[in-house]
């Protein structure tokens, strides 16, 4: 292992500071789209520190519940994901919610982990 | 010999097989749970007590009507999946996803037409879950035979297995899809006679709903097992046939005059 000297040192800290604001930055800013259910509420279906830790965990329970049992009544839901977090691009029309920048991305490309829901499910709201 | 009120120990037997039915929601290897097809404990989802199917009466399935096939096209988004570019017209039709089809029956000796819709029968003893090498297809407790795609590695022997030729293979990468039918490459699917209505207590199919919105009322959806459901009612009051009843599968769709 090679030492680093004094300068070098302080130039690892200094970037290892503003990568960690830079994510901090990123996960932060509001997901939310503006006028959706979750904009009128203080945390998602779960607090928001507990979504970031286990929503995967979340909605593979709920995923087996909906399939097999035919069980819809679960709180947690990636429809419901999508309808709150895909925002509007310019002209007013839905992004999808793991496109580069969105909600989806800007966690799971920090962490480098692939998602495959949105293979098959539908990744912008609806319309009604 | 013992005296003839000797009987079977049904305690006996009953302490049998409860430890059976334990027995088979063990975990056979980490990560692995086998689990059977009962209601769930706390009365949520769907239960046995229901079987969900269909009286089709070919008489009045009109020839050239396509109403339940466009209705189960929009309800499922299968109207979304476009053909891949580059692949045959003729291959694209024998390929594209139907979870509905059409079928006309010509009778070889009086030549008698006869019109019916044939999608998945939902049958009892279902040979695609038999052959299912990951427990993706499966049938649900109310009878519905369905494919969980999650689980599912396209390997298509379902579609081999089934005698009505009611599942259809994603080929390509789907553009769009609708919430209740989600749809990517590589998984097979078919009628899951809506199951996302039945779940949000709708209790009628798209198919049957767009029949009887053109007034010919050829489907009649219900609860089989509820003797006062419309479909039982029509299922008692006429002659009804499975489709290869042969094959014993006790399906859930049955036809009347074909």
């Amino acid at each position: 292992m090679h030492r680093l000297n004094g300068l070098k040192r302080i130039a690892v800290v200094m970037m290892a500071g503003i990568l960690l604001s830079i994510s901090a930055a990123a996960i932060s800013g509001s997901m939310v789209v503006e006028g959706s259910k979750a904009a009128g509420m203080k945390d998602c279906v779960a607090p928001t520190m507990d979504m970031r830790r286990n929503h995967m965990d979340y909605l593979k329970h709920q995923r087996d519940e909906v399939v097999h049992q035919g069980d819809r009544s679960d709180k947690f839901a990636l429809a419901d994901c999508v309808s709150c977090h895909a925002s509007k691009d310019k002209q007013g029309h839905p992004v999808p919610v793991n496109a580069k920048d969105q909600f989806c991305d800007s966690c799971h490309d920090y962490t480098a982990v692939n998602i495959t829901c949105f293979q098959c499910h539908r990744k912008v709201p609806e319309e009604k | 010999m013992s005296d003839c009120k000797q009987q079977p120990d049904m305690k006996r037997r009953e302490f049998l097989s409860n430890t059976v039915v334990a027995a088979g929601a063990v975990t056979v290897a980490p990560g692995v749970l086998l689990t059977t097809t009962e209601a769930k404990a706390d009365g949520k989802g769907v239960s046995s007590n229901t079987r969900w199917g269909m009286l089709i009466d070919t008489n009045k399935c009109a020839d050239g009507c396509t109403s339940c096939v466009s209705a189960c096209d929009k309800e499922n988004g299968i109207d979304l999946v476009k053909k891949p570019e580059g692949h045959d017209d003729a291959m694209w039709e024998q390929q594209r996803p139907q979870w509905i089809r059409k079928v006309k029956l010509r009778d070889t000796q009086s030549s008698v037409v006869s019109n019916l819709p044939l999608m998945c029968q939902h049958c009892e003893h279902p040979p695609c879950v038999d052959v299912c090498p990951t427990g993706a297809s499966f049938k649900r407790a109310d009878g519905i035979v369905m494919v969980d795609r999650h689980i599912c590695i396209g390997c298509r022997y379902c579609m081999m297995a089934c005698p009505y030729k009611a599942r259809s293979f994603i080929h390509a990468d789907v553009a769009e899809q609708v919430v209740n039918s989600p749809r990517g490459k590589g998984c097979v699917e078919s009628c899951n006679l809506c199951a996302h209505r039945l779940d949000a207590g709708q209790g009628n199919t798209a198919c049957a709903e767009a029949c009887a919105k053109d007034g010919h009322n050829a489907i009649v959806f219900g609860d089989l097992k509820d003797p006062n459901s419309a479909v039982s009612k029509a299922l008692k009051s006429q002659p009804s046939r499975q489709l290869r009843e042969d094959l014993m599968l006790n399906t859930g769709v049955r036809y009347t005059n074909v």
